[in-house]
């Protein structure tokens, strides 16, 4: 069975990843905004009901809230680039390509049978803790609700968190 | 389980009674291949129920995706102001591979609306506010793509075959004890 993923209140673990070929990302680059990270088992799923092409759609909507999302799935860098400029993402994939999984496994959201990650949201409050998870079954698409609920409940940037 | 966050009102497209036993919320992109594969069988469906079913029809356009899916709303709306909806509903989905501004125009003119009073419409976005709404109230409710079904405001997960929506919604009704 999946083991569970990160809960509310855990540090977010960090990591750098590939965000295009030749340049990466790391978590810390992004302390002081809400992040969003959105695993999910993998790039080309069909286009109407994908996840990554839903969330591009509600981008203004967590950019309300200053907010940063990073999807991200063990497709390679240049999958990723394929994908996004297909779908005109307008946010960055992350490849968690090498060693494939490793971020995925430290969020909890791998899933070693298939290879692939979990469908699982994670919002990151300003200081770099977990605000809120959720894991959704691997073949439906969760939606942005649950996201959207959680940068609502976030502190604002000026007041101390409070849990 | 998502549920709807947005309740059927006066400001929505309706077909069917309002004293229904169900009700079936579609989020739909006239752009989107599915649901001009869906366009058909929610038909069949309501045909299937008759009074027994209330259909509810709101925007949800994937415009990064579907170029021409806000266009094709807000010319939905267009007629709906002047109560054509489901007529221009029904002349987008089922020209759906033509859709783009001169199948808009045409459509409009079909219906004996005036195709500058929509060109007019559509440049200054007057409809565009309650394609947004629509947007957002599906994003609330957790629509995850197109189309998203919500029966008696249930999310329905899963496919969307004439047999699977028939079957879906008639356990609805068992569930809440209708009997007819």
């Amino acid at each position: 069975m999946a083991q569970q993923i990160l809960p509310r209140g855990a540090r977010a673990p960090e990591f750098t990843l590939h965000v295009t070929p030749d340049q990466t990302l790391s978590l810390g680059e992004l302390r002081g905004k809400p992040v969003i990270l959105a695993f999910y088992p993998a790039d080309w799923s069909p286009v109407c009901g994908d996840q990554m092409a839903l969330y591009n759609e509600v981008l203004p909507e967590f950019k309300k809230h200053g907010a940063e999302l990073l999807g991200i799935s063990v497709d390679g860098a240049w999958c990723h680039a394929a994908f996004a400029k297909d779908r005109r993402l307008h946010f960055p994939l992350l490849a968690d390509f090498e060693p494939k999984g490793e971020v995925s496994r430290q969020y909890g959201a791998y899933r070693t049978e298939d290879g692939f990650s979990e469908r699982a949201l994670f919002v990151i409050d300003r200081q770099g803790t977990i605000w809120w998870s959720y894991c959704s079954p691997v073949a439906v698409n969760p939606g942005a609700d649950g996201i959207l609920e959680a940068l609502e409940s976030l502190p604002r940037a000026t007041e101390p968190a409070t849990r | 389980m998502a549920r709807l966050k947005v309740a059927v009102s006066a400001r929505d497209h309706v077909q069917g009674p309002d004293d229904a036993d169900v009700t079936l919320v579609e989020y739909g992109d006239f752009e989107c291949p599915h649901c001009g594969h869906a366009y058909p069988i929610v038909k069949q469906v309501e045909d299937h129920f008759g009074d027994r079913l209330r259909f509810v029809y709101r925007h949800f356009p994937l415009r990064e995706i579907h170029p021409h899916a806000e266009a094709a709303a807000e010319t939905s709306e267009y007629a709906g102001a002047q109560d054509r909806f489901w007529e221009m509903h029904d002349l987008l989905f089922e020209n759906q591979q033509a859709l783009g501004l001169p199948l808009l125009v045409e459509s409009a003119e079909a219906l004996g609306l005036s195709s500058a009073g929509l060109r007019k419409a559509l440049d200054n976005g007057d409809y565009a506010p309650k394609v947004q709404s629509d947007f957002l109230g599906g994003v609330r409710s957790g629509v995850n793509g197109t189309p998203t079904f919500f029966i008696e405001g249930e999310r329905h997960d899963g496919p969307h075959e004439l047999a699977d929506l028939v079957s879906a919604i008639e356990r609805r009704m068992k569930r809440v004890g209708v009997r007819r």
